[in-house]
């Protein structure tokens, strides 16, 4: 794959956050906020990090895998997928709407290109990024596999079970990474049920563990997923704390969780789509 | 369509059933100082807010860790308090189901698992969240109450009546704005199932969302010269077995509605209760075999075969079948 310019992906990102806005607009639900904050990580990940196939084969052998555990970011994933290829953006406008593939929180019964596992019930997809990167190791793939969670999504005891279980096999092709956006949806984490240090939890339980101090800046993204590399086929698995603003790229919705899952008026979709270069085309 | 037939029961007003649960979770908790409150992450959508501004010594959020809350919750008893928790569907049942059985239905725990957006009409968030198996696995529990009201007032009523019951319940709500049709003094009584209309051709057994379905069914198969006995099934676990036999007693034949698979749900109950005593034809209303999807709640119910039309088609093949 050629190398896109930072320029270029910025250009992605700004089109994939009017995609992730017109989606839940049009459906009148769905969930903005950590999909505007999670989209330079994506479009990291399918235009410049994984090598990875869009003509989809679902065992995806020879290719980089990516999970997502916390389903309900899929505006996100279906605009980063449909943008690299894996299906035509005019299917965008089908989202969450009824006979679609794209379904509210990502599923496999639909057959949507790009999609492995069904997530939205939270807590499950580190699991199961771990399954696949032991299988890659059995079929002797030296591919890696990527997982993203959120970060309320820690509140989950499987969390802390599959935490237990990837240093203890020696999963050192796994790259996880934590949407560290400080918000869930009742409020701040730190309210909720406060996770306290999470760089010294995840190190206790055995894994390498890095920083991303600005995951809304595509350079920072790329040079941590880079290290992140450079720390796998060593016994360990990376962990990547990589912090976001929720609702980054719209002013009115970052830095708050009152955006989860709330979709824009009309209004506000109009107002919200003046901030963002359309750079791709709208589908 | 509605508007212009002739129902027996009628609404000025549609507002879902969790806020139901939610004002009559206010009220109980003034009443009954035991009560306490759980959450995982949803009191928004679960409507507990206004509980756990009133009291708040009385409320826990505990994030998003349902097993954990089931567990607490189970704690809580043993201090002699009353804990109701609060979080979806899916969540309050699939995701624990171990843990409601050793620490909460075994143990013979006073808990009252509050769970909201059950059933297709969740709409859009898609099958993930649209549990359609809860009441199976709930009734097969021994020692659980299952309870499954129609409407804002009934899930209020259940709501504050379910403290007085001692022993687990499963409480099952939603999350649409739906009519309200039954009287806001109702007296609620757990396992004793509400002829809500006399007829005399069918029975049909409805609970939930699908009793207001029903209620227009009867409507549209009156205006046919049929005549239906409509049962109101709030609680489904204990049945109120005397109420369904009489009934088939005398119209012969039944169809359940229930927004759940027929795998497992009321049908199954019904159809047991039958056979054991008086085997009469039965037609089911519910989803068979096969998970939900995104969509708006009127879109699915009519894609998967459960609004009144369908329990016409229903009622007019099972009573052939007499
Ligand atoms: C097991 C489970 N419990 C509850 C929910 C409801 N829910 C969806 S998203 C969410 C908050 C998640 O917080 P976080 O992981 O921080 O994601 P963010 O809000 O940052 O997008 C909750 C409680 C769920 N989807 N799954
Ligand atoms: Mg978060």
């Amino acid at each position: 794959m050629e190398k896109h310019s930072t320029e270029q992906l910025n250009a992605v990102c700004s089109q994939v956050r009017r995609d992730i806005l017109r989606m839940v607009h049009a459906c009148q639900s769905g969930h903005p906020g950590a999909s505007l904050g999670c989209t330079e990580f994506f479009v990291a990940l399918y235009f410049d990090q994984m090598k990875h196939d869009s003509s989809f084969n679902l065992d995806g052998k020879g290719e980089d895998l990516f999970f997502l555990s916390n389903g309900h970011i899929s505006p996100v994933w279906y605009s980063v997928l449909s943008r690299s290829g894996y299906f035509d953006t005019e299917e965008l406008k089908t989202f969450r709407k009824i006979d679609s593939r794209l379904q509210g929180h990502p599923a496999t019964e639909e057959r949507l290109p790009g999609i492995r596992v069904a997530s939205g019930s939270l807590g499950q997809g580190l699991s199961v990024a771990i399954g696949a990167a032991l299988a890659k190791k059995i079929n002797g793939d030296d591919r890696l596999v990527y997982a993203l969670m959120g970060d309320g999504e820690q509140q989950e005891g499987q969390i802390w079970e599959a935490a237990m279980c990837a240093p203890h096999h020696k999963v050192d092709n796994l790259i996880a990474s934590i949407d560290v956006n400080g918000q869930q949806i009742d409020g701040p984490t730190k309210e909720i049920m406060n996770l306290l240090d999470l760089k010294s939890k995840w190190e206790a339980f055995g894994w390498e563990v890095i920083v991303t101090e600005n995951g809304n800046n595509i350079t920072e993204v790329i040079q941590s997923l880079e290290k992140a590399k450079t720390l796998l086929g060593k016994g360990k698995p990376v962990l990547n704390l990589l912090h976001t603003d929720m609702g980054y790229g719209v002013d009115f919705m970052v830095g708050t969780h009152k955006w989860h899952g709330v979709a824009p008026n009309d209004e506000q979709l109009e107002n919200a789509l003046g901030q963002l270069e359309e750079t791709l085309g709208d589908y | 369509m509605e508007k212009t037939l002739d129902t027996k029961y009628t609404y000025t007003e549609k507002k879902d059933t969790r806020s139901g649960f939610g004002d009559g979770f206010l009220e109980v908790g003034k009443k009954n100082k035991n009560v306490v409150g759980l959450c995982a992450d949803l009191i928004g959508s679960l409507k507990m807010g206004a509980f756990q501004k009133e009291f708040p010594d009385r409320f826990f959020q505990v994030g998003i860790s349902e097993a954990n809350m089931m567990g607490v919750a189970a704690g809580l008893t043993i201090g002699g308090k009353i804990p109701y928790t609060g979080t979806f569907a899916n969540f309050s049942t699939g995701r624990v189901y171990d843990q409601i059985r050793q620490s909460i239905a075994y143990s013979e725990k006073n808990v009252k698992i509050c769970a909201s957006h059950a059933g297709l009409t969740l709409g859009e968030d898609g099958a993930t969240h649209q549990i359609l198996e809860d009441v199976g696995m709930m009734k097969m529990l021994p020692n659980m109450t299952v309870i499954n009201p129609c409407d804002y007032n009934q899930t209020k009523a259940a709501t504050i009546a379910i403290a007085d019951h001692e022993g687990p319940v499963y409480l099952r709500f939603g999350r649409p704005k739906w009519p309200i049709f039954t009287p806001a003094d109702q007296p609620f009584e757990i396992g004793k199932a509400w002829k809500m209309i006399e007829g005399t051709d069918v029975t049909i057994f409805a609970t939930g969302h699908l009793v207001w379905e029903a209620v227009v069914a009867e409507a549209m198969l009156r205006e046919e010269g049929i005549s239906v006995e409509l049962i109101n099934i709030h609680t489904i676990k204990p049945l109120d077995t005397a109420a369904v036999l009489a009934s088939v007693a005398k119209t012969g034949c039944a169809v359940t509605a229930e927004e759940h698979q027929y795998n497992g749900g009321l049908g199954d109950i019904i159809a047991q209760t039958l056979v054991r005593n008086q085997p009469a034809p039965q037609e089911f209303i519910g989803v068979d075999d096969s998970f939900g999807e995104s969509g708006k709640p009127e879109e699915l119910l009519e894609k998967y075969g459960l609004n009144a039309e369908n329990i016409v088609k229903a009622v007019k093949k099972v009573i052939a079948r007499k």
